[in-house]
């Protein structure tokens, strides 16, 4: 039976998965940006948290109610003044921008926080569990971030296929030259995307400091797993960014299993097993990088 | 009557290349203006030029009495002017609906909306929900026109539209042109085929080099007079 | 001036100017000099250079496949690792000389790379970056859980033995300085000498526009596949150097041999150096080392500097120092290009 627990857990771990990569999804969807800083950025919301908690005794999850906003005017701003200048000076460029904000946040949060421990009260939920079985116990606070996870995917994939700003979204993604042809105004456009994305980032990093204690250098294991999640998924599919870490979650899991050691490398393993096996089914194409419109 | 748009002196840049030299032009309001020359004349980079889409070197662009030198081309779509590119440049994996729709943001009123769009291109209706990379070239090129007619713009600029269609689709798509002239827009068209160029348009103006040789009315010019300048073959030896 | 009025006879393709023969004759000059420097210099100032060799060919190998491959590898780490691990192993459990498992291990990186290119070369541009740290981790789980005791597992290895054997402390410094010298020399002229050849021209081309490279007989995958083998065999090099120099290393972990710090390190030195360029990656190399040897004694403050000054070049000079000076100036120091020369103005562009 410790094999279906195994899965179970998987899956749900896949939904923690899937909420950090959302924004992971979206930024490099939209605007081909990889950023090194989500990591920092997801860590920021769980210190905000911790300081709404400790000074405003309020409960992580209503601590959200004002550090979304926040995060959401952050992540506009972010991308108005230091992504857009650095998305077009070059392709790379805003992996120096990014990579500078993932250290100068990481070195700012030590600073303000010291490097001690911290955790986050997840509340009545994080001691319940539906008990299934004496081997299969499912605790109520995963099924819940899984939830999220759905919730805010199928928010975001309602939203590009169903309003104009999703619409734009896709165009511009697509080609951005053109769109602003179309009277889109891209970069208003990807400074949306950027102000989404932070925000995902923000509420991933909430339940990340319910579900496991951080300090200012956390997290860099699992952005590793988020953007695997991303890739997996299909960079460009919200629904695979889902899918993606449930895969990842699960053959993680499962690895476990056969030895604790093989935690990561099981998901390492799927990982390029995946990916061979598509690149196998396009008929071993060499898949080229995807142009830009000029 | 004042011109809806006039081009002074302008310049413009393709990489290392002078594309555009020098142009100066008018536009009345409800012209067709057909801009023709060969293959790297620089007519593709004006019409951009024109259309916020490449910052020109030097000079300016006036619309409708404003300068808009310095606008994006999102605030010039704001404004009225609408760029049907070169080779369509649909959005891929965008339906024909939604690329229509994409446009329809720019917040301008006018008479055109999807179901007008479609009544003026009938072929389009049952390929409303079809992805734009399925669709044929003739249905590309009348979902390219659509899109920008959704702008509702008073200028439109078509960039080569006939390019790659079969004589029969081209047909269509000028006929298509034909009531829009007659309704009347105001119209520049890059186009290759001469014969077309001169048979839709009020004025014609051949491009050579990045400059203007030739100008004047279609009715005026004969095909001799416009296929030299097409070709440069009476230039003078002009320092470069 | 048109380029139609410049006639063929007037323009001459140029590779070395004046200036490019005097700096790379002044380049080899000041390799050999600094050959000298364990006979001048302190036990101090040997140890920063070869952390700065070090990071040169770091800077040079990542560069080589960005800004010449259009490749982002996130992974390079992982031949670093594989470097210093195929070293340590070569010289405790083979009892081989340790400079001579340094410059095996070095080929190991070679050999490994080309697996892996097999692998994901295929990948798109995200995925192909993705899959370069995926797989730089999986090195480093696979060496954590080796059970062989040269190896050491997750509690890590040392070098001490091998060297101690055979050398006084002073000697390995010197040989190892020697050897980090000698390394960023080869592999500077390696990369020189690949880049002005045919490879050179294939990758420009491919860094245009893969799609009408390949159509004119550019073969893309073997172009990008040399690039990769040679810059992880470097990245063995670089890691072979790191194992002389600090003898004790750890496969995970904060101060791990295969830590993705390696990888900003490399973005930071190429991106402020300048980009696609040849002699950028050294001078971020030595942007860094400054940093490194002179700033504030690491801590926080090191780290946030060091953050702001990659977003400050990202945001201003974001062609890096070189790119900048190459694009105001139209200098190029170290002949790797080609340059139109018009016989009689004397002028060229690049």
């Amino acid at each position: 039976m410790t094999w279906v627990s195994a899965i179970v857990h998987g899956i749900l771990l896949g939904g923690f998965y899937a909420l950090l990569a959302t924004g992971l999804a979206l930024m490099f969807g939209v605007m081909r940006i990889i950023n090194l800083a989500h990591g920092s950025l997801a860590l920021i919301g769980a210190y905000m948290a911790f300081l709404f908690v400790e000074h405003a005794h309020i409960s992580p999850y209503l601590a959200l109610a004002p550090i979304l906003p926040v995060a959401l005017v952050a992540g506009y701003a972010l991308q108005r003044t230091m992504l857009e200048r650095s998305l077009r000076a070059g392709q790379l460029v805003p992996l120096l921008t990014t990579f500078g904000l993932l250290i100068v946040i990481a070195n700012l949060l030590q600073y303000f926080f010291s490097p001690d421990v911290h955790s986050l009260d997840e509340g009545r939920i994080g001691a319940a569990a539906w008990n299934v079985s004496s081997a299969l116990a499912i605790p109520w606070f995963d099924v819940l971030t899984l939830g999220i996870a759905v919730f805010l995917l199928g928010g975001l994939q309602l939203v590009l296929q169903h309003t104009q700003l999703g619409r734009e979204l896709r165009a511009t993604a697509e080609d951005p030259d053109t769109a602003e042809l179309v009277g889109v105004n891209a970069r208003a456009v990807y400074a949306r995307a950027t102000a989404i994305a932070v925000a995902t980032a923000a509420l991933a990093g909430v339940f990340y400091g319910m579900r496991t204690s951080f300090d200012p250098n956390a997290g860099a294991a699992e952005l590793l797993y988020a953007f695997e999640a991303v890739v997996i998924g299909g960079i460009g599919s919200l629904w695979g960014t889902l899918w993606g870490g449930i895969v990842l979650g699960v053959a993680q899991l499962v690895g476990a299993q056969i030895n604790t050691e093989y935690f990561a490398l099981s998901g390492h393993v799927v990982f390029l097993a995946v990916l061979v096996v598509r690149v196998a089914i396009q008929g071993g194409r060499l898949t080229l990088v995807p142009r830009r419109a000029t | 009557m004042s011109a809806l748009l006039a081009v002074e002196g302008l310049d413009v840049r393709h990489g290392l290349l002078q594309a555009v030299r020098q142009v100066s032009f008018e536009v009345a309001d409800g012209e067709t203006l057909a801009l023709v020359g060969a293959n790297g004349a620089g007519k593709t980079t004006l019409l951009r030029a024109i259309a916020g889409a490449h910052t020109p070197s030097g000079g300016r662009v006036h619309f409708d009495g404003r300068d808009i030198t310095r606008l994006s081309a999102h605030q010039r779509v704001k404004l009225g002017i609408a760029l049907v590119p070169e080779g369509r440049r649909l959005f891929p994996n965008l339906t024909v609906e939604e690329n229509l729709r994409v446009a329809g943001g720019a917040g301008r009123s006018g008479a055109w909306t999807v179901d007008t769009v479609l009544d003026a291109f009938p072929l389009l209706g049952p390929l409303r929900r079809k992805q734009a990379v399925s669709l044929s070239g003739g249905e590309q090129q009348a979902t390219a026109i659509g899109r920008a007619l959704m702008t509702n713009p008073r200028l439109l600029l078509l960039d080569e539209v006939s390019l790659g269609l079969a004589p029969v689709v081209v047909e269509g798509v000028y006929r298509s042109l034909a009531s829009l002239i007659e309704g009347g827009a105001t119209v520049i068209l890059v186009e290759q085929d001469l014969g077309r160029a001169m048979s839709v348009a009020n004025r014609v103006a051949c491009m050579l080099e990045g400059r203007i040789v030739l100008e004047g009315n279609p009715g005026e010019l004969t095909r001799e007079q416009v296929t030299e300048a097409y070709f440069g073959l009476r230039r003078k030896e002009a320092s470069a | 001036m048109s380029v139609a009025s410049v006639a063929a006879r007037d323009a001459r393709i140029q590779r070395w100017t004046p200036l490019s023969v005097a700096f790379t004759g002044g380049l080899a000059g000041i390799v050999a000099v600094l050959a000298f420097a364990p006979v001048v210099l302190g036990e101090n100032s040997q140890n920063n250079l070869i952390q700065l060799y070090f990071l040169i060919i770091m800077a040079m190998m990542w560069n080589a496949l960005a800004g010449y491959g259009g490749l982002v590898s996130v992974g390079q780490q992982g031949f670093i690792g594989i470097g210093a691990y195929a070293a340590v192993f070569l010289s405790v459990q083979h009892s081989l000389n340790p400079y001579l498992s340094m410059l095996l291990a070095t080929f190991v990186g070679a050999a490994l790379a080309i697996p892996v290119a097999a692998v994901v070369l295929w990948f798109k541009h995200g995925a192909f970056a993705i899959a370069t740290w995926v797989v730089a981790e999986a090195f480093a789980i696979v060496v954590s859980l080796d059970p062989n005791p040269a190896i050491g597992g997750g509690t890590g290895t040392s070098a001490l033995l091998p060297f101690n054997l055979r050398y006084t402390p002073t000697q390995r410094l010197h040989y190892t300085y020697w050897a980090a010298l000698g390394a960023v020399a080869v592999l500077l002229l390696l990369l020189f000498v690949l880049l002005r050849s045919r490879l050179g021209g294939s990758l420009q081309a491919i860094r245009d526009d893969e799609e009408a490279a390949a159509s004119v007989g550019v073969r893309v995958l073997l172009g990008k596949g040399i690039l990769f083998v040679v810059a992880g065999a470097g990245s063995a090099a670089a890691g072979t150097i790191i194992l002389a120099w600090q003898l004790s290393i750890l496969p995970l972990g904060p101060d791990s041999i295969f830590g993705i710090d390696w990888t900003a390190k490399m973005i930071f030195m190429v991106l402020v150096g300048g980009l696609g360029t040849f002699e950028g990656p050294i001078i971020g190399a030595v942007a860094l080392y400054v940093l490194q040897t002179y700033g504030p004694n690491g801590g926080v403050w090191y780290f946030v500097l060091l953050g702001g000054i990659a977003i400050g070049f990202a945001l201003f000079l974001p062609r890096g120092i070189w790119g900048t000076i190459q694009e105001r100036f139209n200098v190029q120091l170290l002949p790797v290009g080609y340059r139109l020369r018009n016989v009689t103005t004397g002028r060229g562009t690049a």
